[in-house]
């Protein structure tokens, strides 16, 4: 089998419901190992989108390839070679964690061992736990758990960490990037733009249902976009100024002799990149619906 | 050149385990492990479909303990006249109403989407299921046999002719039951509306099928309409092993038609296949 042709091959994708399009012709690629973060408000067509690629829905138009296999007709043995993390846990109450792995492994021909995974979502002490007991952090775990125990070559993870707390947050982009050293291609939304920017490679942002950008995600946005921020108070208040030289700025402040109070030098977040381009995307939609 | 552009269908290489058979039976039954361990953790289904014939039969045994069911020469007692209708009720509740309630569940829950999204065969998952009916049926039926001869001295049949009678209708009963249930869980819309929609089908069922009410003591056209019905049939088995001969006449066309008991519950076995072969789907896709 070729193992250099993307994972994901994704073009002019289009779902409708009625007159209404959840998603509008986007078009993205993910190649073998790459993590890809897709990016977007609320109702986006995010979640529209990954559950066409993993099989959920059909789609209206476009095509779509997933590890070389049209979705729609996907078989089991396509699905043993992905891994889904959904983005509601669903109640699997009545078994313990470590019952739950053990049957699911089951189910694949190569499955991660169950006591490593266990340990890898760090739920060691709740293994012989019933999951209905667990708070929703930790069902959440148990869910990624799910989603890795089969090795897949693919994995989805639509919001993966909703309910985590800092520390666990922290132990899981851990072990997405274990599993990105292994080579396993990710794909990944989140509300989290630091989560993305953690663990991506490249981000696509949606909004209303289109591709708004896409790109590596130290370059999504533009680099006029990552222009630094410097920012200090004086007797007249605040100040901020977009510069490409801050460094000459702030030597020219130092030139007046006083000391700026505040001063801070600031490149724009991920989270700030994303947040304009969201917006604007909305601007421009405003416009072009008053005209 | 055509050979090295033309994208690799995973199906079209070797299939890196085994797809067949041999597989969806192993899963199946670690489905059943799995799915009898969750079922005795889940209180209330234990209690409503699980101990619901024992305690049916307690009440009716203990209500009618001074009536006699029988004639002047052979006196039958409440438990022993309720036993047959308590055992097909429970073929019906651990069946079709356990069944197509448990489902409807699993696919709001999102139980189904999750196995939706893995290699499962769906064959496993009815196997699992099926499983899971035939376990706690087997307990189920040995329960309330248990209690109604130790605790109201219910004397059991000794002819082993009347057990394979037993055996038969047991098996074809509760796998007709839960290929039912598992044929109507696709009618409810969601996992709250299942009880409501599933138990006062049950119920009504359980009324004109002679489990409560002697099937005789109903007038004809019921006793009719009844029998378009599986649990009359089931009912009416479970009569021919645990009732005295002398009853037999009280059957309709007095007789126990143990023939007309076999294609009557076979039929609908076929009706449940096919409508679930027909209807199954993991998810309801687009909703």
């Amino acid at each position: 089998m070729n193992t250099t042709a993307p994972v994901v091959q994704v073009e002019n994708l289009r779902k409708t419901y009625g007159s209404f399009a959840a998603v509008d012709s986007v078009s993205f690629e993910i190649q073998r190992g790459e993590t890809f973060a897709l990016l977007g408000p609320n109702g986006a067509g995010k979640s529209t989108t990954i559950e066409i690629l993993e099989g959920y829905r059909d789609r209206t138009g476009g095509s779509v390839s997933v590890l070389g296999v049209d979705p729609g007709k996907g078989g089991l043995d396509w699905k043993a070679r992905l891994g889904i993390v959904l983005q509601s846990s669903g109640e699997s109450g009545n078994v313990s964690v470590r019952e739950q792995l053990t049957h699911f492994a089951g189910y694949y021909p190569h499955p991660r061992d169950v006591e490593e995974v266990i340990a890898s979502v760090g739920l060691e002490e709740k293994a012989g736990k019933l999951i209905r007991k667990l708070s929703g952090g930790q069902r959440r775990r148990v869910d990624v758990a799910l989603g890795i125990i089969g090795s897949p070559e693919l994995l989805f993870l639509d919001e993966p960490t909703t309910g985590f707390d800092p520390e666990a947050r922290q132990q899981f982009w851990q072990l997405i990037r274990s599993l990105k050293a292994d080579g396993t291609s990710i794909l990944l939304t989140t509300h989290y733009l630091d989560e993305a920017a953690q663990l991506g490679d490249r981000a696509g942002v949606i909004a209303g249902g289109k591709m708004i950008d896409i790109g590596a995600i130290d370059e999504i946005g533009g680099q006029e976009a990552r222009t630094p921020v410097v920012r200090w108070r004086d007797a007249n208040g605040k100040h901020e100024e977009r510069t490409h030289t801050p460094g000459a700025v702030v030597a020219s402040l130092m030139a007046s002799g006083a000391e700026p109070a505040g001063l801070e030098i600031v490149r724009p977040s991920l989270e700030d990149i994303y947040l304009q381009l969201v917006s604007d995307h909305a601007h421009a939609r405003e416009v072009e619906n008053a005209r | 050149m055509s050979t090295t552009t033309t994208p690799t269908a995973p199906a079209a290489s070797a299939p890196s385990f085994g797809l067949g058979i041999g597989r969806s039976l192993r899963l199946g039954f670690s489905r059943i492990k799995l799915e009898v361990r969750s079922y005795f953790r889940q209180g209330d289904s234990v209690f409503f479909t699980f101990l619901f014939p024992v305690v049916m039969l307690t009440i009716f045994a203990v209500a009618f303990s001074e009536q006699n069911f029988g004639t002047e020469e052979e006196p039958l007692t409440a438990a022993a006249f309720y036993l047959p209708g308590m055992i097909a009720a429970g073929l019906l509740l651990s069946g079709l109403q356990n069944m197509a309630i448990d489902i409807a569940m699993e696919r709001s829950d999102g139980t189904l989407k999750r196995l939706a999204g893995t290699p499962l065969p769906v064959m496993s998952y009815f196997i699992g299921k099926i499983g899971q009916v035939f376990t706690t049926g087997v307990l189920q039926a040995t329960l309330v046999i248990l209690v109604a001869s130790l605790a109201f001295d219910v004397e059991l049949p000794s002819e082993p002719s009347k057990w394979l009678t037993f055996a038969w209708v047991f098996v074809l009963g509760v796998t007709t039951s839960a290929v039912l249930g598992i044929a109507l869980s696709g009618l409810p819309r969601s996992g709250k509306s299942a009880t409501a929609v599933v138990i006062p089908v049950a119920l009504v069922l359980q009324f004109i099928s002679g489990v409560y009410l002697g099937f005789s003591m109903l007038p004809e056209w019921l006793q009719n309409f009844a029998s378009i019905f599986p649990l009359k049939w089931m009912a009416q088995g479970m009569r021919e092993v645990f009732l005295p001969a002398s009853f037999e006449v009280m059957e309709q066309s007095e007789s126990w038609n143990l023939p007309g008991v076999a294609i009557a519950t076979g039929l609908w076995l076929v009706i449940g296949l096919i409508v679930t072969r027909i209807t199954f789907r993991w998810i309801r896709k687009d909703s």
